[in-house]
């Protein structure tokens, strides 16, 4: 493996602020174990700083569609059992989630 | 520069493009007021695994309407991204939208608009107006601190959002009120979107004192409630600041019922909102010649209705500017003439009575029950005799509670003006055998014989013709006169 | 008379169509076929035998009386389970959708309902598409049928192994980063990734979004072609559905290769790609030599990057497109409410999602966040547009480009799984394809020590039927 320049790498602390943000709760051991793989992995991708890229476009899209609209009509919804039927909470055709404060 | 205490205030203003049939992605109706929970609602606005949003063409349109109105910059090509955060009322927790970094390009970039503050024109310049879709409402039993859990309603998400946001340039919780209702108007009259409607035009407004940091509040209802919320928050930040406390900066959220700010304690790296392209969409291109198109078709807007008011029909600036700050006072107007009405008259009857009469009942040109019609007959009415100015203005009242035609409520209250020698002679009779104190002093004292003309006016309510009043009155006080020894 | 669940979906539609056989007796056996090797394979998470067996009884009746049936009429078909159908549990593979009943069909099920498909069930894959192995998915790994101890790849593994084991006469699975070709390699089929925006992706349970197509994979070419071309083609509901004129794939194949360039990247054959695969691979180009093509080895430096910036783009959009399971309108959801939605919302997450789908949600996150955006996601796109270069202006003097699908053997179960790197460097041929946009098929090539391996071919924009050509004329070249 060919000597990368030293990084600071990411501190499990960071990884416990990334996981909130995407709002998934990790075990003291999973935390541990994924700042140990995350590192490793997160080392790999430092590939992409070797890549010349001065100036050059990133690609969003890599077909060169634009303007694809529809138009402004309006079209049968879906029946409210039928929204909900999937939803583990309801009340009185309302989805129902936990307090907000 | 900022003098010591004086506030910059910005405005975020979510617009919803009403007019549209549809939502911004989703062939789901817009129309969600009034209607049951989760009735309006598709695999796409639902967020379901495996949707995929399309763009509404018209929502477009109309975006280029209020960029051309707001006089901004219309790039050629503009992107949709993602904003993600984490929040009940996202159906996919993350929201599609616009952003002006990393990129983005929104539909639209600077611009500006004017409008009168105490007969001074202001101009606030717009930062960028973008597209975006609305979140679902949630509700709550009882309030938000206070509810065991939260219901959630997605007729409203994806609904289309135009969001237009100032730079930090008012100067007054005043003036924040009269940017918005200048703004609302412009909309009106493009026909983009009503901002009477519940919850069409909501604003979070950003605050800041000189020695202070910048303050955002939000859930704020309505253009009342944000010259409230705003007339506290100076309050509050110049008390911190004279007791030489600091004033942090945070997002506080108003209580219309408690009248105060409350802090919601938002820990600030929430708002990595971590934008990025939307790769389900492709980019928008807006041609030049698309842009003029659309330029050539637009409604009129209200200035350029003001300064044709006072061309037209020959209006003073004030009474233009009075008129077009609503659309729908200006069309109610413009009717009004096109029915026969004189133009002046019928400036004069609104700009009086009939606005008086709506703010004091906080009534929107639409609730009043008066047509067009009736205005220009009650008009014509006192304008040839029929009734007195005073009565008219009753009757004037009457139409706007009843929507009854001035015929038929002068009908049915008796309120003919009374203008026959005879008929008045007979009630001043009335009036002098009342009040035999007042007929003595009347013979020597000018005051007293306008008392004894107000009670004549009281007994016929109004309706006597006032000059032929006056001219009976003192024939027969001189009669009396006369026959005195 | 060889069984019904044996014959190619081209033969059973034939026959069907003859009436030789009935669509009830080969739907029939092909449920036969599954109870028999299917306990061991596990390629399955649902069946739906009543429903199946109901529609083919409605295509033998419609032909009876002389009416109209699809192209596919009476052919079974297997769905990989991140693709929508109404009615019929769709899982991802993941604890999080375990119970989900999607309330539409996928626009590509539509087009094969509508050409008289029979489909028989949902396949098994690597949790939310996220692996190589199939062996991240909730309900256990799917073996390969040609050594069971071993992997059948991935995430489309239980959908190749259908073909492999005879247990539909075709599959449908999706390819993000290889995900159709991998298992196809491993398993000895024929599985193409289209070209981006070919086919429809409204009712993918998306995964990242900008490199994934729903791709077909059969036991022949012929099969794969026809397959499809049922299902390529403009959708309005998909906003980045190419509006592209679609023909009859089946029709481009012949059996020579006269004109056609081949460019073989000395990449593909690089470090990392296991000498024994090399070697058949190599043989197999020999063989398109023999059909008339020629060959030129090139360089592609670029591809050096290719895997990072999959990765890091693949992961930012995931991080984004898997938020919205939350529990709170479907998906799991623990039994008991945390203190707010924000802790509930968590919980769900942490317990629904396996640890792969965690750690890439996560790094997805930190390669979006502030201060990491520009160094990690936006760079990967400005790569992204380096490969796409490159590759464009190799397809300006080569038809096709040519190497093996995988740079390993069908290896172990249980090897890799312990070390993420290790099981994403798997993708190292696959991944470009996905990140310029470009059509790839992966063909079998031969075997080596019993083990099947996969040679794969990427052609420019909307030229599959390059690919086919290549692919019939190969293996008819490899059947003598």
């Amino acid at each position: 493996m060919a000597m990368k320049k030293a990084s600071r790498g990411l501190s499990e602390e960071e990884v416990e602020h990334i996981a909130w943000l995407a709002r998934i709760e990790l075990s003291e051991e999973e935390k541990k174990l994924f700042t140990q793989q995350f590192n490793t992995i997160i080392d790999y991708f430092r590939v992409i700083d070797e890549a010349d890229t001065e100036g050059v476009e990133p690609t969003l899209h890599v077909i060169d569609l634009t303007n694809v609209f529809r138009e402004d009509d309006v079209e049968g919804s879906m029946p409210t059992d039928m929204a909900l039927a999937n939803a583990p909470r309801k009340e009185r055709g309302y989805f129902k989630a936990p307090k907000i404060v | 520069m900022k003098n010591l205490g004086e506030a910059v205030i910005g405005l975020e203003t979510h617009c919803q493009l009403t007019s549209l049939k549809s939502k911004l992605f989703c062939g789901c109706s817009a129309n969600y007021r009034g209607r049951s929970p989760n009735t309006l609602v598709c695999p796409v606005c639902l967020g379901l695994p495996g949707s995929l949003p399309v763009l509404n063409r018209r929502a477009v349109e109309l975006a280029v309407m209020v960029a051309l109105a707001l006089k901004s910059k219309i790039p050629e090509r503009s992107l949709f991204f993602r904003k993600n955060y984490y929040y009940p009322d996202m159906p996919k927790n993350f929201q599609i939208s616009q952003y002006d970094k990393s990129g983005g390009v929104p539909i639209a970039v600077g611009g500006s608009m004017s409008f009168r503050v105490d007969g001074e024109e202001r101009t606030v310049e717009i930062l960028r107006v973008q597209l975006e879709e609305d979140p679902a409402r949630l509700l709550y039993p009882g309030s938000i601190d206070t509810s065991p859990y939260t219901l959630v309603d997605y007729n409203r998400a994806g609904v289309a959002l135009l969001e237009i946001v100032t730079k930090p340039v008012l100067r007054s919780p005043r003036e924040a009120r009269l940017f918005l209702q200048r703004l609302r108007s412009t909309l009106e009259h493009l026909g983009v979107s009503d901002g009477g409607l519940e919850g069409a035009m909501r604003c979070d407004a950003n605050i800041s004192l000189a020695g202070g940091k910048r303050v955002e509040v939000k859930n704020i209802s309505s253009f009342k409630e944000v010259e409230r919320a705003l007339e506290f928050e100076i309050t509050r930040q110049r008390s911190l600041l004279a007791r030489g406390k600091g004033v942090a900066m945070e997002t506080r959220h108003w209580d219309e019922v408690k009248r105060v700010t409350v802090s919601l304690r938002v820990k600030e790296e929430e708002h990595d909102y971590r934008y990025f392209p939307e790769p389900d969409l492709v980019p928008v291109v807006i041609p030049r010649k698309y842009v003029d198109e659309v330029g050539a078709a637009m409604p009129e807007l209200p200035d350029a209705r003001r300064d044709r008011f006072i061309d037209e029909y020959g209006l003073p600036l004030y009474d233009a500017e009075v008129l077009t700050s609503e659309k729908a006072l200006a069309d109610f107007f413009e009717e009004c003439v096109r029915l026969g009405g004189d133009a002046k008259k019928v400036s004069n009857w609104m700009m009086t009575d009939f606005l008086r009469w709506l703010r004091e009942e906080d009534l929107d040109v639409a609730d009043s029950r008066v047509t067009t019609q009736n205005l220009v007959e009650m008009i014509r009415l006192v304008e040839d005799g029929t009734i007195s100015g005073k009565i008219g203005k009753s009757v004037l009242r009457e139409m706007m509670k009843t929507g009854k035609s001035p015929r038929e409520i002068i009908e049915a209250e008796g309120l003919l003006r009374i203008d026959s020698e005879e008929e008045i002679s007979r009630l001043v009779d009335r009036v002098i055998e009342e009040k035999p104190k007042a007929v003595q002093d009347a013979l020597t004292d000018e005051k007293a014989v306008n008392f004894l003309i107000g009670q004549l006016m009281r007994l016929s309510r109004g309706r006597t013709d006032p000059t032929l009043a006056n001219k009976v009155m003192r024939e027969k006080l001189e009669a009396l006169r006369q026959r005195k020894p | 008379m060889p069984e019904p669940y044996s014959l190619s979906a081209r033969e059973v539609s034939e026959r069907i169509r003859f009436r030789e056989l009935s669509a009830e007796e080969c739907v029939a056996s092909i449920f036969q076929r599954i109870r028999e090797v299917d306990d061991d394979l596990h390629a399955f998470v649902s069946l739906s035998e009543s429903s199946a067996l109901e529609r083919a009884r409605e295509v033998d009746r419609r032909l009876r009386e002389g009416k109209n049936v699809g192209r596919l009429a009476g052919v079974t078909v297997a769905v990989k389970d991140n693709i929508c159908t109404e009615g019929l549990r769709t899982t991802c593979s993941s604890r999080m959708l375990e119970n989900f009943l999607p309330l539409y069909n996928a626009t590509v099920v539509e087009r094969l309902l509508r050409e008289g498909a029979i489909i028989v069930g949902k396949t098994n894959m690597d949790e939310f598409a996220m692996g190589s192995s199939t062996e991240s998915s909730y309900f256990g790994p799917t073996r390969n049928p040609w050594d069971k101890s071993r992997v059948p790849g991935g995430s489309s593994g239980g959908s190749a192994v259908t073909v492999a084991a005879d247990e539909a006469a075709l599959a449908l699975g999706s390819d993000t980063g290889g995900s159709v070709r991998c298992p196809a390699s491993f398993c000895s089929v024929v599985g193409l990734k289209p070209t981006y925006g070919l086919v429809s992706r409204y009712g993918l349970i998306a995964y990242a979004n900008s490199l994934e197509q729903i791709g077909p994979l059969a036991g022949d070419v012929y099969d794969c072609a026809l397959l499809l071309s049922v299902i390529a083609g403009h959708d309005v509901r998909d906003g980045t559905s190419v509006d592209i004129r679609v023909d009859d794939y089946t029709k481009s194949l012949g059996d020579d290769l006269r004109g056609l360039r081949v460019g073989v990247p000395k990449e593909f054959f690089g470090e990392g790609v296991e000498e024994e695969v090399a070697k058949i691979v190599w043989d197999g180009i020999h063989n398109l030599e023999e059909l008339g093509a020629s060959y030129e080895e090139l360089s592609l430096p670029t591809l050096r990057y290719a895997l990072a910036t999959y990765y890091l783009i693949a992961m930012s959009e995931a991080s984004s497109n898997l938020a919205r399971y939350d529990g709170l309108r479907y998906g799991y959801s623990e039994k008991a409410l945390a203190e707010d939605w924000s802790k509930t919302f968590s919980r769900n997450r942490m317990t629904g999602f396996g640890p792969e789908v965690r750690r890439r949600i996560i790094l997805g996150t930190y390669a979006l966040s502030a201060g990491y955006y520009d160094r990690y996601y936006l760079k990967a796109l400005q790569v992204r547009t380096l490969i796409k270069e490159e590759f464009e202006k190799t397809f300006k003097g080569f038809d096709v480009i040519v190497g093996p699908t995988m740079p390993v053997l069908p290896f172990k179960m249980g090897e890799k799984i312990d070390d993420p790197l290790a099981l994403y460097m798997c993708d190292i041929l696959t991944v470009p394809a996905n990140l310029v946009g470009c059509p790839a098929i992966s063909i079998p090539c031969g075997f080596v020590h019993d083990l099947p391996v996969g040679m794969q071919a990427v052609a420019p924009f909307f030229r599959e039927e390059l690919l086919f050509r290549v692919g019939f004329a190969f293996e008819g070249r490899l059947r003598r």
